[in-house]
C-alpha cells in the first residue's frame, strides 16, 4: 500500500505549475454501508405490509451493502484523478461521499471548500427551455444575477445545442440524451470549482464535444481544482488524468500514475 | 499509513492531521443556523427563479398557458356556486358565494403548499443530488409558486365579491397583513412536510385525507356557527385554534360585512394568526435546517 502512495505523489510531482503540494480531499478510512430495505419483508402483499403495521414488526428483510470498504488517499491541487473498477465497485459512491451527500458510516472524507458532484442523472427540470435551465443551474450553484447573464451566452455556446437550430429556447424534454448531458456538463463546468466530481458525463457527448469538455477539464484543473474522473472509457481517463485510483468491490486494489493502473486493470479484466 | 515521498514536509502525518494541517473541512458537516439562514438568503434569486418556473411549467402543456392561473380558480367557483349556491340553496349565510370562495381560495393556497411541500425534496433527488444548495430553498420555492397563484385566485375572488355587492371598505386593507401571515405559516409548514416527505415516501398518499379532514374542520363549506352548535365546548375552544380557521377568518371579516365568524374577539383571531406563524414559520425552519444532510440519500 505503501508503494502505491508513492506513485502517486512522482505522479503529481511531475505536473509543472504545482510547486507546494497543497491537499483538497483527504479520504481516512472510509467505510460507506447502503441499508437496503427491500420493500415489504415476507411478501410484497398489501396484506403483508398490513400485517407489518398492526404487529408492529418491522420489515426483516434490510439487507447491508458495504459499498465502500476503508478506502484512503489524497488528492492535490491541480490534479485530475481517475476512478476506475467493474461496475458496483463504489466508485459513484465514493463520490457522492466526497461530495458529502452521502455521509460516510466509518472513517471521515476531509475537503477544500465545497465539492461539486456532477452525474448523468443530475436532471434539472425538463419542462423548461434550455436558456431557462442554464439560469436556473446557475443561480443553483450559487451565482449572482448578474453572473449569470454574463455566463449564460458562453454556456449555451459550449454545449453546442444550438448547432442543429434554436433549441436552446426549447423546452429540455424534446432534446436527446446527448444534447441534455452536454448541457448539464457545460452548466456545471462553468463555474470554478475547488473539487469537481464528473461521474460518466464525458461519454456521452459527440467526438467534438468530448474534445471540448476534455479541454475543458484541463482549463478547470490549472484553475488550482481538483478533477475527479468516473469513467468506463479508459480512453478518456487516459487521456485526461495522470493518476488513476483503482477500487475493486469497494477495496482501493491500486492507485498511481494512470499508465500503470490501467496497465494493471486491464490485465485483471483480460483474466477474469 | 501516510505520505511517505522523500524530503515531503507532509509525510508521517496521518490523514486527519494532514487534513487539520491544510484546514480542510469534514464533507458532510452540517452548516450552523447562522451560516444556513446566510447561504439561504445569497440563494434568494435562485428560489423566486425556481418557483416562477415551476408555475410557468406546470401551464406549459395547456393551450390557454397562464390564463389558467384565473380560469382554475372562476370554474371551481362555478362549480361551486352550481352546487351549493343553486342546487342545495343556503338561507343561513349572507351572500354565502362569496362566504364560500373566501374559504375555498384561502384554503386552497396552504392546501396545495402542503400537497408540493411532501414532494418538494422526493421529487428533486436529481438536483440535490448534482448540486450544493441550501435544501431549504426548494419547500421555499413551493410556496412562493403557491403565493403566485394565490395572486390569480384574489383577482377573481375580489371579482365575485364585488359582483355580489359587497361594498369596498377601509377593512379591505386588512387582508394583506392577514395573507402575509399565512404565507409565513404555509413557509414553514411545506418545510416540515417535506422533510417528513423525504423520509416517509407513504406520506404522499395520506396527505390528501389529512388535507381533506383539515378542510372540514376549517369551516370552508359551511357556515362556522354549526361548530358551536353541534360541539361541545371545549371542543369549539380548540376548533377556534385551528391555523387555516383563523386565517379564513380573517379574510371573511377582511371582504365580507355579514360574515358569521366563529371567534367573535379580532383582537384573539390575530394573536391566534400572529402566533400560529411564529410557531410554525421558526419550528418549520428549525426542524428542515436540522435534517439538512439527510436529504441526498433519498
Amino acid at each position: 500500500m505503501v508503494d502505491q502512495y508513492e506513485a502517486s505523489n512522482d505522479a503529481t510531482v511531475t505536473l509543472p505549475q504545482v510547486r507546494e503540494r497543497i491537499p483538497t480531499v483527504v479520504v481516512d478510512d472510509a467505510h460507506v454501508i447502503y441499508r437496503v430495505h427491500k420493500g415489504a419483508g415476507g411478501g410484497t402483499s398489501p396484506v403483508a405490509a398490513l400485517r407489518r403495521i398492526v404487529t408492529r414488526t418491522s420489515a426483516p428483510e434490510i439487507r447491508e451493502v458495504h459499498a465502500v470498504k476503508g478506502v484512503s488517499f489524497t488528492a492535490y491541487r491541480g490534479e485530475a484523478i481517475g476512478l476506475i473498477g467493474s461496475n458496483g465497485s463504489g466508485k459513484s459512491t465514493l463520490l457522492r461521499a466526497i461530495a458529502g451527500l452521502l455521509p460516510v458510516n466509518r472513517g471521515a472524507v476531509f475537503t477544500q471548500g465545497q465539492p461539486s458532484l456532477l452525474g448523468v442523472n443530475a436532471a434539472l427540470l425538463n419542462d423548461l427551455s434550455g436558456e431557462r435551465n442554464v439560469t436556473l443551474g446557475c443561480l443553483a450553484m450559487g451565482m449572482s444575477p448578474a453572473e449569470v447573464q454574463r455566463e449564460a451566452p458562453g454556456i449555451i455556446e459550449f454545449s453546442g445545442i444550438n448547432e442543429r437550430g434554436d433549441f436552446a429556447s426549447l423546452p429540455m424534454r424534446t432534446y436527446s440524451s446527448g444534447m441534455a448531458a452536454r448541457l448539464r456538463f457545460s452548466i456545471a463546468a462553468a463555474k470554478k470549482h475547488d473539487v469537481l466530481l464528473i461521474d460518466e458525463a464525458l461519454a456521452t457527448g459527440d467526438k467534438g464535444f468530448r474534445k471540448r469538455s476534455e479541454q475543458r477539464v484541463r482549463e478547470l484543473r490549472e484553475g488550482a481544482g481538483t478533477v475527479f474522473l468516473v469513467s468506463h472509457q479508459l480512453s478518456s481517463v487516459r487521456d485526461t488524468c495522470e493518476r488513476t485510483i483503482w477500487l475493486e468491490s469497494g477495496v482501493l486494489r491500486m492507485d498511481g500514475p494512470t499508465d500503470e493502473v490501467i496497465r494493471a486493470y486491464e490485465a485483471f479484466a483480460n483474466r477474469k | 499509513m501516510a505520505n511517505t515521498a522523500l524530503a515531503d514536509p507532509d509525510s508521517g502525518l496521518t490523514q486527519a492531521q494532514l487534513a487539520a494541517r491544510y484546514g480542510l473541512r469534514v464533507a458532510d458537516e452540517p452548516p450552523s443556523l447562522g451560516e444556513y439562514s446566510r447561504r439561504l438568503w445569497h440563494y434568494r434569486h435562485f428560489i423566486a427563479t425556481y418557483a416562477n418556473a415551476k408555475l410557468v411549467a406546470s401551464f406549459s402543456n395547456a393551450k390557454l398557458g397562464q390564463l389558467w392561473q384565473v380560469l382554475t380558480p372562476l370554474t371551481n367557483a362555478a362549480v361551486y356556486y352550481l352546487i351549493f349556491g343553486l342546487v342545495l340553496e343556503q338561507k343561513s349565510i349572507p351572500n354565502f358565494i362569496a362566504y364560500l370562495c373566501t374559504g375555498l381560495f384561502i384554503f386552497n393556497f396552504t392546501q396545495t403548499a402542503a400537497q408540493n411541500g411532501t414532494t418538494a425534496i422526493s421529487g428533486n433527488l436529481g438536483l440535490i443530488r448534482a448540486l450544493h444548495f441550501p435544501r431549504a430553498s426548494l419547500p421555499l420555492a413551493v410556496t412562493v409558486t403557491q403565493f403566485q397563484q394565490l395572486l390569480g385566485s384574489l383577482v377573481v375572488l375580489i371579482a365575485i365579491v364585488l359582483v355580489t355587492g359587497e361594498p369596498i371598505t377601509f377593512a379591505w386593507l386588512l387582508l394583506v397583513p392577514a395573507i402575509l401571515l399565512q404565507t409565513v405559516f404555509n413557509a414553514g409548514l411545506t418545510m416540515a412536510v417535506a422533510r417528513m416527505g423525504a423520509k416517509l415516501a407513504d406520506l404522499r398518499q395520506v396527505m390528501p385525507f389529512v388535507l381533506r379532514a383539515w378542510m372540514y374542520g376549517s369551516g370552508v363549506l359551511y357556515s362556522v356557527t354549526l361548530f358551536e352548535e353541534n360541539l361541545p365546548g371545549w371542543a369549539t375552544r380548540l376548533v377556534e385554534f385551528n391555523p387555516m380557521l383563523v386565517y379564513i377568518e380573517l379574510a371573511r371579516v377582511a371582504l365580507l360585512e355579514e360574515a358569521p365568524v366563529l371567534n367573535s374577539s379580532l383582537p384573539q383571531l390575530w394573536l391566534v394568526a400572529t402566533g400560529w406563524a411564529i410557531v410554525m414559520g421558526v419550528g418549520g425552519y428549525l426542524y428542515f435546517w436540522r435534517g439538512e444532510q439527510e436529504y441526498g440519500r433519498g
